[in-house]
């Protein structure tokens, strides 16, 4: 056989080995796979599981939902009686969930961001106490943590010897107490001020980049909004002749009567979830600062650009593409994580609705779906938030 | 003698435009790295209007001494004037300086989230105070000088070593310093592209400015520069005229140095 005849292509008849060893063949050959033994799978397990639950007599349905749930919950912050429904409990698991979530987000974000600069620190002292910080808390399981903070909790005084600050705040081993806001008259005005006040702030930002642009001349733009925003509200409320009181929580018998309570599981809840995840936080701020180079800096300096602003024109933008995706995962794991509270009876969403509302209807398939749901939503609510940030500060490379 | 050059080896000297006026003093500074003495003793004065080349094995403190004049790096000892302002711990001396000292590094440091055009103007409209209408015009008569005014939109890292380079030339400019320093601009270019880059030095050159050069693009020393400053071991060794530097060297070390770099 001649080198011209080897050469040819011989396309109409390929032999076995060669079709299977062409890689286009093979990878939709694994795809077929994959997805005939993921549909057998589920079609298994739908079939199974609606077979069993019919041989035991059990129903299915979301039609528990209208029917009285019959128990009450120890703490919530809508309202909810022992008479009212299942949907409703999930409702307030939902808020018990989110309200924790949300202080715990925020707090976690803001301390996450000072340890994270604390690290990067050229003051030995203060990068050292952030380096024990991070080593400490995040090499502990957040199970013990919450459960740490629950316990040592309960070491507090009893009621009638509070921890006590301005006669108003009071911290024992049942929870913290706090002045209960009651607005009077004309309070609602106040609350209008501080939408005005922000929108006008916002308004006088925007003007003054504007006017920057036109004219290089700079406003001190953020303190007149924080005048704005704080002046125009309190201006209001004197000027109507204070509308506000408080009701201070007073010990009565055993405990304190008045006020607004917040329970001891709440509070070492939340702190477990601050102290644990900032140490997250702070290392993806760390790595977003280390991950802008050092010639960045020099090259800003070396324009006469001053430090804050070399900080906020050029390494915070650049360093935000780093830090933004494990942010991300971050504050999912924060809501997630909340559901630890099951260990500590704080009435969180899992714990009101897939414990107890579970045990005592037996819609287990429904309510694990809904509680799924809830957290699948909130998980990715966030995720498309945060992934459109970052679209919009992403560097283009070509 | 066949230097090793981008630039034609014409013996064309652009003309020398030294006044007077000394803009930058370096007085006996000292600076050590932990340990390491880099820069030893150091004195040097430079006019107005005057080129000078450094050059010197690596580690011999020459880019350690011009990053000190606009303080990227701190002197221990010794003192440094710059326009008539002290150099040192007081920060309004430190900005005022920068203000005035543009600085193109090795790795051109541009911002890469930011277009060509913003890279040029951050600095005029947050220093400056200066409108954003008249920053980019200034903006764009530089990067036309540089020959880079149709990639102003584009992101830095859409553009090629070269031209990232003399965007950063550009950028400097936009500034309008008075003393420009280079710490190695064409010793992370690719062969071809280091020409575009000296170039616009030489046009530079010619336009005035003070400029203190660490390369070793012996071609460009020789026509542009009004001294060739040679250290080693954090130590002016030797300084000169071009022509006397490179056909009669005094210092065995300044011979060995030379031989190395040429000898290719």
């Amino acid at each position: 056989m001649s080198a011209v005849d080897k050469a040819v292509p011989r396309r109409d008849a390929r032999s076995i080995s060669e079709i299977v060893n062409d890689e286009r063949f093979r990878s939709i050959f694994y795809q077929i796979i994959v997805a005939v033994a993921v549909i057998w799978t589920a079609q298994y397990l739908i079939t199974n599981t609606a077979e069993n639950l019919q041989a035991r007599g059990m129903s299915t349905g979301f039609e528990f939902l209208s029917s009285t749930a019959g128990f009450s919950i120890a703490w919530s912050i809508i309202d909810y009686e022992a008479g009212d429904t299942y949907f409703h409990v999930y409702l307030v698991g939902i808020a018990n969930t989110l309200i924790v979530s949300f202080f715990a987000i925020i707090a976690t974000t803001l301390l996450g961001f000072v340890v994270g600069v604390m690290r990067l620190s050229s003051n030995f002292v203060v990068a050292q106490i952030a380096s024990a910080y991070v080593e400490v808390m995040r090499n502990v399981p957040l199970l013990l943590h919450i459960l740490f903070w629950f316990t040592l909790s309960s070491a507090l005084p009893s009621p009638k010897q509070s921890l006590g600050w301005l006669d108003s705040f009071f911290l024992n081993n049942r929870g913290l107490y706090v002045p209960a806001p009651v607005p009077g008259d004309g309070f609602d005005i106040v609350i209008i001020m501080v939408l005005i006040g922000i929108a006008v702030a916002y308004g006088v930002t925007v003007w003054a980049t504007k006017r920057q642009m036109a004219t290089g001349q700079r406003f001190p733009a953020f303190w007149t909004g924080v005048g704005l925003v704080v002046g125009l509200p309190l201006l209001a409320f004197f000027a109507l002749g204070a509308p506000l009181t408080f009701d201070y929580p007073a010990l009565k018998g055993f405990n304190f009567q008045g006020g607004a309570d917040v329970p001891r599981a709440f509070c070492a809840l939340l702190f477990a979830l601050v102290l644990y995840h900032t140490v997250f936080m702070a290392e993806a701020v760390r790595a977003g600062i280390l991950s802008v180079s050092h010639g960045q800096t020099e090259a800003s300096y070396s324009l006469g650009l001053k430090p804050s602003w070399t900080l906020r024109l050029v390494v915070i933008p650049q360093a935000m593409r780093a830090v933004v995706p494990p942010m991300i995962s971050n504050w999912m794991n924060v809501v997630k994580n909340s559901s630890l509270a099951i260990a500590i009876g704080y009435p969180d969403l899992v714990a009101v609705f897939m414990q107890t509302s579970l045990n005592q209807s037996g819609h287990a398939i429904e309510i694990v779906a809904m509680v799924m749901l809830f957290y699948m939503t909130v998980s990715l609510t966030i995720s498309a938030a945060l992934n459109y940030y970052n679209k919009l500060v992403q560097i283009k490379e070509r | 003698m066949s230097l090793d050059t981008q630039l034609p080896d014409d013996g064309v000297h652009v003309a020398s435009a030294i006044s007077d006026e000394v803009v930058i003093e370096l007085a006996s500074v000292n600076k050590w790295f932990g340990e390491f003495h880099v820069l030893k003793d150091i004195n040097l004065s430079v006019n107005k209007g005057e080129r000078i080349v450094i050059c010197g094995p690596s580690g011999s403190g020459k880019s350690t001494m011009i990053r000190c004049i606009n303080r990227l790096e701190e002197h221990q000892a010794g003192d440094i004037i710059v326009n008539g302002t002290e150099m040192g711990t007081n920060i309004k001396n430190i900005d005022a300086i920068r203000r005035n000292v543009g600085m193109v590094f090795q790795q051109f440091n541009l911002f890469p989230h930011l277009t060509v055009l913003e890279n040029c103007t951050l600095a005029p409209i947050w220093v400056k105070n200066m409108p954003k209408a008249e920053a980019e015009k200034i903006a764009m008569q530089y990067l036309e000088r540089v020959k880079i005014p149709e990639q102003a939109a584009k992101y830095p890292g859409q553009l090629s070593g070269g031209q990232q380079q003399r965007v950063a030339i550009a950028r400097s400019l936009c500034m309008s310093p008075t003393i420009m320093l280079f710490d190695e601009p064409t010793s992370a270019l690719d062969p071809e592209m280091i020409s575009e880059v000296l170039d616009v030095m030489v046009g530079l050159a010619e336009s005035g400015m003070t400029m203190l050069v660490v390369t070793h693009e012996m071609g460009f020393a020789k026509r542009v520069a009004d001294r060739v400053i040679f250290m080693d071991q954090g130590e002016i060794v030797e300084q000169n005229t071009p022509d006397e530097f490179f056909t009669n060297p005094k210092s065995d070390r300044t011979k060995l140095f030379l031989s190395q770099i040429l000898a290719h």
